[in-house]
């Protein structure tokens, strides 16, 4: 029991090229903007129809180019929360949800209450969309889409469209709910903090193709390429030429790196974040290995935390190389001493990321 | 005063806006779905708007005259277009036309397309989509451009001598009957049929913007427009 996406969609020069397989479970899409996440989701719900490939969900064959299999979207049972939520204007928020549920007639009008009542919504029944806010417009739309009894639930940015005071509150709603249910969710986001406190696997999807698919620690802990780095959260990140089994030159940065791990042919790049760099100040020890004098370039205050951005002495900073930066971020309770006594930084051994191109 | 312009005006109008009404709807779905030759086909569907009625009326008379194929074929089963009450019939509907099957285009293509998705993926079916979400959603262009179509079809002139012709108790409508007092002096007459015209051309402007100011209320009162 599986969902399987093989699909193939040129859209001008952009080439969307996915092959991933999602087992029953909460699975978040992370991309860039433009990657080619909400156009994924458009295929499998048969909105949009993809050049070549397969989708099958559990043993049902949804689409197939070579059999010419393209079931519509009615058929398909996916349901697709849009970030526009596109609910309809003119019916009710009851009618809005009663107009797609799929439960026999006689059963529909205890259907859409029970609806109503587990999205909260209870006194907005004879209400139309544009008289609700964001937040309950949205719910609306969730309430719609479950009463269509789906086997996949595909959330496409839900949480885009919201004010910041109200991110958090959906956020709880919405995991509360695709914890209990069963069936196959997709999560699209750019956010990856959204991402990795909502599902268990991840997917991470650069310029239309699967760069990397995982349980979300080890995605997290251990991105294997440049991409998935950044898009976990990695600020720092350096193309790199082996020396040895163990020892690399960080060509933006400027230092030689001692690592934990064998330097394989396909390594190209490594990475660090931003707060496992570890900031040495004057009258600090220096470390014996990994340790890079830098210069201050900037100080960024955040209410409990300093950010440091900083560059090596021996690479030339250049406006054209955002990579050569080094970014650091350090808890004010940790670095008593001020920015200004900055010195250089320590990469520790077991921090460094080796990564694929 | 003779009122038979006054009823062949008002039967002619109504009878051209109702096949309208369902041609204008069905023309902008049909070409709001076309994936190609949308340009072509509209630009042909559009040209009643923009050619002298004359021109209209002309190509009307060549293609129901009796030396045509559709004319002659007609003529088997003695039926004769031609300078009667149907040629105004006709003549109008070409010409009324356009304005619904534009009016009600533009609507169709306003509507938001992820909402169309989204109705799908619940498993509406299209005839479903069509008639209780798009409808429903277009209802005040559709309602508008029935009403300029009525218009436009009430004052038709050009395209209705050419074909229908000025047959006084037959095919002599009310903008052919101001013309034709006119033209033989009768001033007292053409000032009476001005009058009558205004009046049922402001009554269904007056109608228009009140549908469309309802609406306009209606969506304010819903929190957005």
């Amino acid at each position: 029991m599986s969902l399987y996406v093989r699909i193939k969609k040129k859209l001008g020069k952009f080439m969307l090229d996915v092959d991933m397989t999602f087992e029953k479970d909460i699975v978040g899409i992370l991309g860039a903007s433009g990657c080619g996440k909400s156009m994924t989701l458009r295929c499998i719900a048969g909105i949009e129809t993809p050049d070549e490939g397969q989708i099958i969900l559990d043993d049902r064959v949804l689409f197939d180019s070579e059999k010419g299999i393209d079931l519509p979207p009615q058929k398909r049972h996916v349901g697709y929360l849009f970030q526009s939520y596109a609910l309809f204007p003119n019916l009710t928020v009851e009618e809005n949800i009663a107009i797609g549920c799929a439960v026999e007639k006689s059963k529909r009008a205890e259907c859409v209450r029970e609806k109503i009542e587990k999205l909260h919504l209870v006194g907005l029944e004879k209400k139309r969309p544009p008289e609700l806010s964001g937040g309950q417009q949205q719910r609306v739309a969730i309430a719609r889409l479950l009463a269509s009894e789906p086997e996949i639930i595909m959330l496409d940015e839900p949480f885009s469209a919201l004010d910041s005071h109200l991110k958090w509150q959906v956020e709880q709603e919405i995991a509360e709910l695709i914890s209990t249910y069963k069936g196959y969710t997709l999560i699209v986001s750019h956010n990856r903090d959204e991402i990795y406190r909502l599902c268990n696997r991840v997917a991470v999807i650069t310029d239309g193709h699967v760069d990397a698919i995982g349980e979300k620690d080890m995605l997290f802990e251990n991105p294997d390429t440049r991409e998935s780095a950044i898009l976990t959260g990695c600020k720092n990140v350096s193309a790199i030429e082996r020396i040895s089994e163990f020892k690399v030159r960080a060509l933006d940065w400027g230092i030689e790196l001692e690592v934990n791990h064998p330097v394989s042919d396909e390594i190209a790049y490594i990475g660090i974040r931003a707060h496992f760099l570890k900031p040495i100040c004057s009258g600090d020890s220096i470390p014996a290995e990994n340790y890079l004098k830098c210069t201050l370039v900037q100080v960024i205050e955040n209410p409990f935390s300093w950010i440091l951005m900083a560059s090596g002495e021996e690479v030339a900073v250049r406006e054209d190389n955002p990579w050569s930066f080094l970014r650091c971020e350090v808890e004010k309770a940790v670095m008593k001493k001020a920015p200004q006594s900055f010195e250089g930084l320590e990469f520790p051994k077991d921090c460094l990321l080796l990564l694929k191109a | 005063m003779n009122f038979s312009p006054l009823i062949i005006s008002i039967k002619v109008s109504v009878i051209a806006t109702i096949i309208t009404f369902f041609l204008g709807i069905i023309g902008a779905r049909v070409v709001v779905k076309m994936k190609r030759g949308k340009g072509l086909v509209d630009g042909i569907i559009t040209l009643p708007m923009i050619l002298p009625p004359t021109v209209v009326g002309f190509f009307l008379l060549l293609l129901f005259g009796k030396n045509s194929p559709l004319g002659r074929l007609l003529m088997n089963f003695d039926i004769s277009i031609v300078f009667t009450w149907v040629a105004a019939v006709i003549a109008s509907t070409v010409v009324s036309f356009p304005l619904m099957y534009r009016t009600v285009r533009g609507a169709f293509e306003d509507v938001d397309s992820d909402m169309i998705a989204a109705a799908r993926t619940l498993g509406l079916s299209e005839t479903r989509i069509f008639w209780k979400i798009i409808v429903p959603n277009v209802f005040p262009s559709i309602m508008a451009g029935t009403i300029l179509a009525f218009a436009r079809a009430l004052g038709e002139f050009g395209a209705t001598i050419m074909i229908a012709g000025n047959i006084p108790g037959r095919t002599q409508t009310m903008a052919v009957a101001v013309y034709t007092a006119v033209q033989s002096g009768n001033r007292e007459l053409a000032y009476k049929w001005v009058a009558i015209i205004c009046t049922i051309s402001f009554a269904s402007m007056f109608l228009m913007n009140y549908i469309t100011s309802r609406h306009v209320k209606k969506n304010v009162k819903r929190g957005g427009l």
